[in-house]
C-alpha cells in the first residue's frame, strides 16, 4: 500500500485515476469502505475479489451512477466531482455495465448514440443515415459482422455484449471500465474483444477490467488490485503474482480448484430420466439422453448450441414437437413447469433475475415460493413463522449469507442469490434436477461452495443435469458430458474420455462441415 | 463427408455467427416481415369490416355516412394519438378525457366569459392542455407517482374543475361565430366540392401525420421509445430521463386541447360533464392498433387504425339496427381478441 503511494510520488506524471479514501453506504450495507484504486493510462489494470466486494460498485461511483459518500477521485491529479453518468463521460469515463443496458426494441446503432444522437435540421430531427454510419464505422473496427439497424431485442446475449462495449468505444473515453465483460463471450469473442483491447491500449487507453476469470486476468492484465468486503486489499502485477496467491488475497484462504469431483458408482445408479428423440423446430433436433441417480451429467457447448432449449423443453416450459421423455422408466407427458414439477423435475434458470427469482420480495418468500401451499394454515392463511423457520433452515444448509430471512433478495450477491434458487427446488424435493450456468457471474469462493452442494446432491441420489460453458468446470463436475451444436448432440463423453480439446471438437461440429 | 482439414493454429478461428444460424440478412427480411404483418393485420380487419357492413347495409358506404363515421373518430383518434406517446413509454393516461373538457371549458371562458378573440381560445385549450399534461409528467417523473395513479388523480382533478369553473352549466360559444367552423366546415369540402369532409377529419389525419414524424424521425420520439423499451439504460446514457418524461406528458396534454377544441366546436359548447369514459376508447384503440401497455413499440398508423376500427364497428352495428347496448359488448370483444393476436403473433415469432 505504502509501496504505491511512494510509486505515485515519483512518477512525473500523475495517474490517469487516482481514487483515495472512498466510501459509499447502502441502507443496511456498507459497500465500499476506504477504498483506493490508481488507472495509468495505457494500462489493464484487473479488478477483481468476491461477488459484494465492492467492484462493481466502485465502478460505479467511478463512473457517476452512485454518487460517493467521502473520500476522493483524481482525474490527471485533478480532483474531479462526479455527479452523474453524464458528467463522467465529459471527463472520458465509459463504462460497459455487467449486467446489459440496452434497449430491446431498437436497434444496434440508435443504442449505441442514444443521448447524443447526430441531428439535422433544426436539432430536432435525428439523421438516421448518418447514426448508421457512424456504428458501422465501429463495429468495422472491431471487426464484428453487425447491421446497425438490426434490433437489438434480436441479438443473443453475446451480441448485445459487443454492442455494449461498441457503444463505450464510441464515446473516444480515456478510460474504459469492463464489468465482466466476457461472462457471455466464447473463445473466439473473447480472442477479439482482447484484440480490441489491446489496440485501445496501445492508444493511451486506462482500462478496468473486472473479471472472475483468472486465466484472463493473467492474459490481458499488467497489475490486479484485489478488493475483499468493500475494503481495498493489494495490488500486485498479474504477472509475477502466482494465481493461488491472488485467489488467497480475494478470499483470505487457499483454494483447491482443479481438484476433481470424488468418483462415485453413478453408473449403477437406476435412470431416472431418459429422453428420446426430443426435437422442436430447427433448436433442437432428435436430441436423446438420460441420467440415473447419482449421476451429474454435463452439458456442453457453444451459446446458441440448443442446451438450454433442452432443459427448457424437458421442463414443459417450451412446446416440442416430438419426443418421449421418461422419468424413471415410465413414460410421461409434460406439457406445463407444473408438469414437470409433478414429476420432481427441477430447472435452475441461467437467468437468475429474469426467471428464477422475485428480487423484490425477501428471502424467505422466494424459498418458500414453488411450495406456498403446505405453509398455509387452513389452506388459507401464511404461516408465517413456519415459512421463516423453514427458510432459516435453508440459509443455514446452504451457508446463504444474508442479515435474515426478510432481507430483500436483490439487495445479496450472486452467489448468495443463486443458493436461493437451488433452495428454492430442494424443498420441492427434485429428484431431477436442470442446472443452468450454474455459476455464472458468481466468484470463485461462492462457485466451490456450489460445486460441493452439487456433489452432496448427486451423493444423495438426485439426478443432475448442469448445462455449463465454462469447460474447466464441465470437466470437474461431470460423471458424464453430453456436447451439442446447432441443436444436435454431437457426442458424449465419459469422465475419462473427457478433455477441453475433445469437448471443443465436438462443439464445432457444424453441419455445413460435415456435409463439405 | 469430407472433412475439412482443422486450419492451422496461428489462422484466426472463424467467428460462429451469433444470434442466427442463418445470418444477418435472415434477420431483416424476418425482422421486415413482421412489422409489416402486423400492419396488414390490423389495416385488413378493418378493409373486412367496412366491407362486410357495407354488404350488410348499402346505407353503410354512402357519402353521408363515411362522413359521419370519419367525423366520429376525430375525437377518439385524437385522444388515441395523445395516448399512444405516454403508452410507447410504458405509462399511461387515465385523463385524457377529462383534461379534453377541462379544455374545452378553459377555452370557453376566454372566449365566452371574457370575450376574447378567436385565436386566444384556440391557444388556450393547447396551452391549459400542456400545462395539465406537464403536471402529469411531473407527478410521474419526479414525485415517482405510478402513472395510473397520477394520471387518475389527474382525471378526477380536471373533472371536478371543469364542473367548478362552469359552475356545472355548459358554456356556449354563440358570442364566437368562427368557432363552429373549426370542426364542422369543409376546407377541402370548398376546393373539392364532391368530398365534403369536415376540418376535424383533417385536423386528425394533419396531426397524426405531424405525430407520426415526431414518433419515427425526432429525437422526442427515439427518447419515447428509450424510455419505454429500458429506462435505466437512457438514464446512464446520460439523457435527461424526467425532463423527457414530462415532454411527453405535456405534448400529449397539448394534444388532448386540440380534442377539446374539436368537441366544443362540434357541439357549440363546452360540456363540462362530458369526458369521462373517453380516455378508455383512446386506449383501446392503441391498444387495437398494435401498441403494447408494456411500452417501447407502437405506431401512430397503428393507432389510426384502430380509432377507425372502433367507430366503423359502432357505426356499422348501429346501421345495422343493432341496439347500443349490444355495441359496446362487440366492443369488448374485438379489443381482447386485438390483444390476443398480437400476443399470438408475438409467441410465433421465437
Amino acid at each position: 500500500m505504502s509501496e504505491t503511494a511512494r510509486h505515485c510520488g515519483e512518477r512525473a506524471e500523475p495517474a490517469l485515476v487516482s481514487i483515495s479514501g472512498l466510501c459509499k453506504s447502502f441502507p443496511g450495507v456498507r459497500a465500499l469502505d476506504q477504498c483506493q484504486f490508481e488507472l495509468l493510462a495505457g494500462e489493464v489494470h484487473a479488478l477483481i475479489g468476491e461477488n459484494g466486494a465492492g467492484k462493481s460498485t466502485l465502478m460505479k461511483v467511478l463512473s457517476g451512477v452512485y454518487q460517493k459518500d467521502a473520500g476522493e477521485i483524481r482525474i490527471d491529479g485533478r480532483p474531479v466531482d462526479i455527479r452523474d453518468p453524464r458528467s463522467a463521460r465529459d471527463l472520458g469515463i465509459g463504462i460497459v455495465h455487467q449486467e446489459l443496458n440496452l434497449m430491446n426494441h431498437l436497434s444496434a446503432a440508435q443504442n449505441i448514440f442514444i443521448g447524443r444522437e447526430p441531428r439535422r435540421a433544426m436539432g430536432m430531427f435525428i439523421d438516421e443515415r448518418e447514426l448508421n454510419r457512424r456504428a458501422a464505422a465501429i463495429f468495422a473496427r472491431m471487426h464484428l459482422k453487425l447491421d446497425p439497424r438490426t434490433n437489438v431485442g434480436r441479438l443473443t446475449v453475446a451480441m448485445q455484449q459487443m454492442v455494449e462495449i461498441a457503444k463505450a468505444l464510441s464515446f473516444d473515453s480515456r478510460v474504459l471500465i469492463m464489468d465482466e465483460p466476457t461472462a457471455a463471450l466464447n473463445d473466439a469473442e473473447i480472442h477479439d474483444l482482447f484484440r480490441i483491447i489491446r489496440q485501445l491500449q496501445s492508444q493511451g487507453v486506462g482500462i478496468v477490467y473486472i473479471s472472475h476469470k483468472m486465466d484472463e486476468l493473467r492474459e490481458i492484465s499488467s497489475r490486479v488490485t484485489v478488493m475483499r468486503d468493500g475494503q481495498y486489499v493489494a495490488t500486485v502485477p498479474t504477472a509475477t503474482t502466482p494465481i493461488e496467491t491472488i485467489i488467497a488475497l480475494m478470499v483470505g484462504r487457499e483454494l483447491d480448484m482443479a481438484q476433481r469431483r470424488a468418483s462415485v458408482a453413478a453408473a449403477e445408479g437406476e435412470v431416472a430420466l431418459e429422453v428420446t428423440g426430443l426435437t422442436r423446430g430447427k433448436t433442437l433436433r432428435d436430441v436423446s439422453f438420460s441420467v440415473r441417480k447419482g449421476e451429474i451429467l454435463g452439458f456442453a457447448g457453444l451459446m446458441g448450441a440448443g442446451r438450454t432449449e433442452v432443459a427448457r423443453a424437458v421442463f414443459g416450459a417450451d412446446s416440442i414437437d416430438a419426443g418421449e421423455i421418461r422419468v424413471h422408466g415410465r413414460a410421461v407427458s409434460i406439457r406445463s413447469p407444473q408438469d414437470a414439477v409433478r414429476h420432481r423435475i427441477g430447472y435452475l434458470s441461467e437467468d437468475r433475475k429474469q426467471f428464477g427469482l422475485a428480487t423484490g420480495m425477501d428471502v424467505a418468500s422466494n424459498v418458500v415460493m414453488p411450495c406456498l401451499r403446505t405453509f398455509t394454515s387452513f389452506g388459507l392463511f401464511l404461516d408465517k413463522r413456519r415459512i421463516d423457520e423453514a427458510a432459516r433452515g435453508y440459509v443455514e444448509r446452504l451457508r446463504i449469507k444474508t442479515p435474515s430471512v426478510r432481507q430483500q433478495v436483490r439487495l445479496l450477491s450472486g452467489g448468495n442469490q443463486q443458493k436461493i434458487v437451488i433452495a428454492k427446488w430442494l424443498l420441492r424435493d427434485c429428484d431431477i434436477l436442470f442446472f443452468d450456468e450454474p455459476t455464472r457471474g458468481i466468484d470463485i469462493g461462492a462457485k466451490t461452495e456450489i460445486y460441493r452442494l452439487l456433489d452432496a446432491l448427486a451423493a444423495q441420489g438426485k439426478a443432475i443435469v448442469m448445462i455449463s460453458s465454462e469447460l474447466p468446470e464441465v470437466l470437474r463436475m461431470s460423471d458424464r458430458v453430453l456436447v451439442m451444436c446447432e441443436g444436435r448432440v454431437t457426442g458424449e463423453l465419459s469422465r475419462e474420455q473427457a478433455s477441453q480439446e475433445e469437448i471443443m471438437r465436438l462443439a464445432t461440429q457444424r453441419e455445413s462441415t460435415v456435409f463439405a | 463427408m469430407n472433412h475439412t482439414p482443422n486450419p492451422a493454429p496461428e489462422a484466426e478461428p472463424p467467428i460462429p455467427v451469433m444470434g442466427s444460424r442463418k445470418g444477418f440478412a435472415a434477420i431483416r427480411t424476418r425482422l421486415f416481415d413482421s412489422s409489416a404483418r402486423q400492419k396488414l393485420l390490423a389495416f385488413a380487419s378493418l378493409i373486412v369490416l367496412v366491407a362486410f357492413f357495407g354488404f350488410a347495409s348499402p346505407e353503410f358506404l354512402q357519402m353521408e355516412n363515411v362522413v359521419s363515421i370519419l367525423q366520429a373518430t376525430a375525437v377518439n383518434g385524437v385522444l388515441a394519438i395523445a395516448s399512444t406517446f405516454v403508452i410507447v413509454t410504458g405509462g399511461i393516461d387515465l385523463s385524457v378525457g377529462t383534461l379534453m373538457t377541462f379544455c374545452a371549458v378553459m377555452s370557453g371562458v376566454f372566449l365566452t366569459n371574457w370575450g376574447m378573440p378567436l385565436w386566444i381560445g384556440v391557444l388556450a385549450a393547447i396551452g391549459f392542455g400542456a400545462l395539465s399534461g406537464s403536471i402529469s409528467g411531473v407527478l410521474v417523473a419526479k414525485l415517482r407517482i405510478p402513472p395510473f395513479i397520477a394520471t387518475l388523480g389527474m382525471m378526477m382533478l380536471l373533472k371536478g374543475l371543469s364542473l367548478v369553473i362552469s359552475g356545472t352549466r355548459p358554456i356556449y360559444f354563440n358570442d364566437t361565430p368562427g368557432f363552429t367552423s373549426i370542426s364542422q366546415d369543409s376546407v377541402i369540402g370548398a376546393i373539392i366540392p364532391a368530398l365534403p369532409i369536415p376540418n376535424s377529419v383533417l385536423i386528425l389525419f394533419v396531426l397524426a401525420f405531424l405525430a407520426a414524424i415526431a414518433l419515427n424521425k425526432t429525437l422526442f420520439g427515439r427518447y419515447t421509445f428509450a424510455l419505454g423499451s429500458n429506462e435505466e439504460a437512457i438514464r446512464l446514457s446520460g439523457v435527461n430521463v424526467d425532463l423527457w418524461k414530462i415532454a411527453v406528458y405535456a405534448s400529449g396534454g397539448a394534444i388532448c386541447g386540440i380534442a377539446g377544441l374539436l368537441i366544443a366546436s362540434r357541439l357549440n359548447s363546452a360540456q363540462p360533464a362530458l369526458g369521462q369514459g373517453y380516455e378508455l376508447d383512446a386506449i383501446a384503440a392503441v391498444v387495437i392498433g398494435g401498441t403494447s401497455l408494456s411500452g417501447g413499440t407502437g405506431t401512430i398508423t397503428g393507432t389510426m387504425i384502430g380509432a377507425f376500427i372502433m367507430s366503423v364497428l359502432v357505426n356499422g352495428l348501429r346501421v345495422m339496427s343493432v341496439e347500443q347496448e349490444w355495441q359496446i359488448v362487440v366492443t369488448g370483444l374485438i379489443i381482447i381478441a386485438a390483444v390476443y393476436m398480437d400476443i399470438l403473433r408475438r409467441s410465433k415469432q421465437r
